[in-house]
């Protein structure tokens, strides 16, 4: 039998027929979205998430950013901003910045890691379940897209101010956006929580 | 697609906030003592406390808006003078340099966005304790949306971050972070879980009363 979901939007029992390929399903009442096909979510998923560890680990050991002004040179890479900032006594804004661009993102690429390749090798791993669902919590909370925004306009900002020299970093996060961005398109979460089911039946 | 005329809750249900399994609620009465058998998450027929949340969240973001936007984000030395920057100073200067695409991004981020999006919350917990029946599809939409720009308000955050990073250049240029920022994350933050605790299906559930 083809299952039954309640609407997430407003709460309307319906019955998913087989979707075709790449067809979604929305709500006839509220019409949010309900599901939608996405052939081999699995493989795609993890292939973007292994590309996006290894261009997050580049971001994070080359400086993105260098600033040349007469005779000095400023080379800054995400986590001088973050250490700058905590040392002008703005901690708080310090753990934001770190939370939102660097630990978040990371957390979101290993936990995803952690809970798709056992279900692409049809094994299973301790608490899955628990790392799956705090994955799909982090979602919101992992902005470097927004980041990648800043630093457009900071290069407006101080392009009058020296010359701007972008560095390796800055392109291996410009890529990571893409990445992450089709990774969470071609993710079919619906078909994670099945796999996660079944392997979790035998405890 | 086979419609059931009935929400999930009249038949006794409820959606998985986590992972959308639909489970059955064995009473109404114990209802949020039980987790999703799936994922583990507590199993609630709508958000818990959504709207008294809601507000809270919002009324602390609208207060905190405010020095958000008279505190400076940025204080800039160069060459012996010293310059303190609002958001709103910023985008004029854009504005003055002739860079209107930059004006518009800063603009629409952490100005427009934040109150817009407080406003629009304001609207639909309003309009949910007044039992409107007035477009719930719209509302629902209007919901989606603000649950989904928020989070680019956090662009001159970042902008900071890095210009306080970057101009370090000894006697020549510095610039240091100000309190604006501090409450402009603040802002951002809070109305992110503002959206997060508002339950769409609220605004539903007047359509079911009208029918009953």
């Amino acid at each position: 039998m083809s299952p039954l979901l309640a609407c997430h939007g407003c709460d309307l029992l319906t019955q998913i027929p087989p979707l075709p390929k790449h067809g979604a399903a929305y709500c006839p009442r509220c019409g949010s979205l309900l599901m939608r096909a996405k052939p081999n979510s699995i493989e795609r998923s993890l292939a973007l998430v292994l590309a996006s560890i290894v261009l997050f680990a580049v971001a994070l050991s080359f400086p993105f950013l260098a600033m040349k002004s007469g005779g000095f040179e400023q080379q800054t890479n995400l986590i001088t901003g973050v250490y700058l900032l905590y040392q002008q006594g703005m901690e708080g804004l310090a753990t934001v910045v770190l939370l939102t661009c660097v630990l978040f993102p990371l957390l979101q690429m290993t936990g995803l890691l952690y809970v798709l390749l056992p279900v692409y090798l049809k094994r299973r791993l301790p608490r899955a379940v628990q790392v799956f669902r705090f994955v799909q919590h982090l979602q919101p909370w992992s902005m470097m897209e927004v980041f990648m925004i800043g630093i457009l306009v900071s290069l407006v900002k101080l392009a009058k101010l020296a010359a701007i020299i972008p560095g390796i970093s800055l392109w291996a996060f410009a890529l990571l956006i893409f990445t992450t961005a089709a990774q969470t398109a071609v993710l079919d979460t619906h078909r994670v929580w099945v796999a996660l089911e079944a392997s979790d039946g035998t405890d | 697609m086979a419609l059931i005329e009935a929400t999930a809750r009249q038949r006794g249900m409820a959606s998985c906030h986590s992972c959308h399994l639909l489970c059955r609620l064995p009473s109404e009465e114990r209802e949020g003592r039980f987790s999703c058998p799936r994922c583990g998450a507590a199993l609630h027929s709508r958000k818990k406390n959504s709207l008294t949340r809601c507000w809270a969240l919002l009324i602390a973001a609208s207060i905190l808006l405010i020095p958000a936007n008279l505190l400076p984000i940025t204080i800039t030395s160069a060459l012996g003078h010293t310059q303190a920057d609002t958001i709103i100073s910023g985008v004029i200067y854009f504005i003055h340099s002739g860079m209107w695409p930059i004006a518009l991004v800063i603009f629409v981020a952490s100005v427009f966005v934040p109150v817009v999006k407080l406003s629009i919350l304001a609207l639909l917990m309003f309009s949910v304790q007044r039992h409107w029946q007035w477009r719930p599809k719209d509302r629902t939409r209007l919901y989606r949306l603000t649950e989904l720009v928020g989070r680019w308000s956090m662009v001159d955050v970042y902008v900071v971050t890095i210009l306080v990073a970057l101009v370090k250049l000894g006697a020549v240029a510095t610039i240091d972070a100000g309190f604006g920022a501090v409450f402009f994350a603040g802002v951002v933050v809070l109305t992110m879980f503002a959206a997060e605790s508002f339950d769409p299906r609220l605004i539903w559930d007047a359509m079911e009363e009208a029918n009953e």
